[in-house]
């Protein structure tokens, strides 16, 4: 049998963190399901797709969030919590780094209506930001 | 025109483990499985779902000739990190599906969940390909 190619097993952390986002998940966990060591961990994954797995979690967390504000009536607070997050203050900071405003501002600017049917797993990978530069990567590559 | 889509081509990263994942786990049919000695030993491989003609062709990614040894090499790891597209099934339910699958083995992306446009779940081959499974409104 071939070999696995080592990307294969980062693959399977991406997929852990965009399935169980909602959970306590932090990178030391990620490394865990690639087979790596942390700090291994997190040079192969952002050489493997461009960023840090601490950026690709808490972007699709905010995505999440996003999706919530528009699509629901649930309290910022409640969204914060429902996406892993455990702070609403670095939440809303992240919040507005990403999409330069807060998310009240941006449920309000994005009034629900009728969509497409596009599947979820199409739009979780679109609509995903672009990952920028988090203070949070600091403490945590 | 364009009568019949006949034959759809994932890569696989190894084509004994992708036959074994198809047909146990996922429960297609072996449609044809063909080595071709002065070929190179190219092996055609497909499978399919019982009762759909549409086959699907289980493709080791080649080597030179076809391709230079960077492209392969290039294909195998977009293939591993999960950027060679996909493929969307139907199943009559979802939730039934996703607990025999799992049973098997099978790495699921995404629990079934209710969508506008039914209940999906999302799994991947040991390739990396990702496949989704819809369960339509009635």
């Amino acid at each position: 049998m071939s070999p696995v190619p080592p990307e294969r097993h980062l693959l399977r952390a991406k997929d852990m963190a965009d399935a169980h986002f909602r959970e306590p998940l932090d990178v030391p966990a990620l490394a865990r399901a690639a087979y790596l060591s942390p700090a291994h961990f997190s040079r192969e994954f952002r050489r493997a797709f461009g960023e840090t797995p601490h950026q690709y979690l808490l972007t699709r967390r905010l995505e999440r969030a996003a999706a919530l504000l528009r699509g629901t009536d649930y309290s910022i607070c409640d969204i914060c919590f429902d996406v892993g997050l455990r702070s609403v203050g670095s939440f809303t900071t992240s919040f507005r780094r990403v999409y330069h405003m807060s998310p009240a501002a941006y449920r309000a600017a994005h009034p629900a209506r009728e969509r497409a049917r596009v599947p979820t797993c199409v739009l979780q990978a679109y609509a995903r930001p672009h990952s920028s530069s988090f203070r949070e990567d600091r403490n945590a590559a | 025109m364009l009568k019949q889509l006949t034959y759809v081509q994932v890569w696989v990263h190894d084509q004994d483990e992708a036959l074994a994942f198809y047909t146990d786990k996922l429960g297609m049919e072996l449609r044809e499985d063909v080595t071709v000695p002065e070929m190179g030993n190219f092996r055609w491989l497909s499978v399919g779902l019982p009762g759909q003609e549409v086959s699907i062709t289980l493709m080791a990614i080649p080597g030179p000739p076809v391709f230079d040894e960077d492209t392969r090499d290039q294909i195998q790891k977009l293939l591993a990190k999960g950027a060679s597209g996909g493929l969307f099934f139907t199943t009559d339910d979802a939730q039934r599906s996703y607990e025999e699958l799992k049973e098997r083995g099978v790495e699921f992306t995404q629990e079934p969940m209710q969508q506008p446009y039914g209940i999906d779940a999302g799994f991947r081959d040991p390739s990396g390909n990702h496949f989704r499974m819809t369960q339509l409104p009635s």
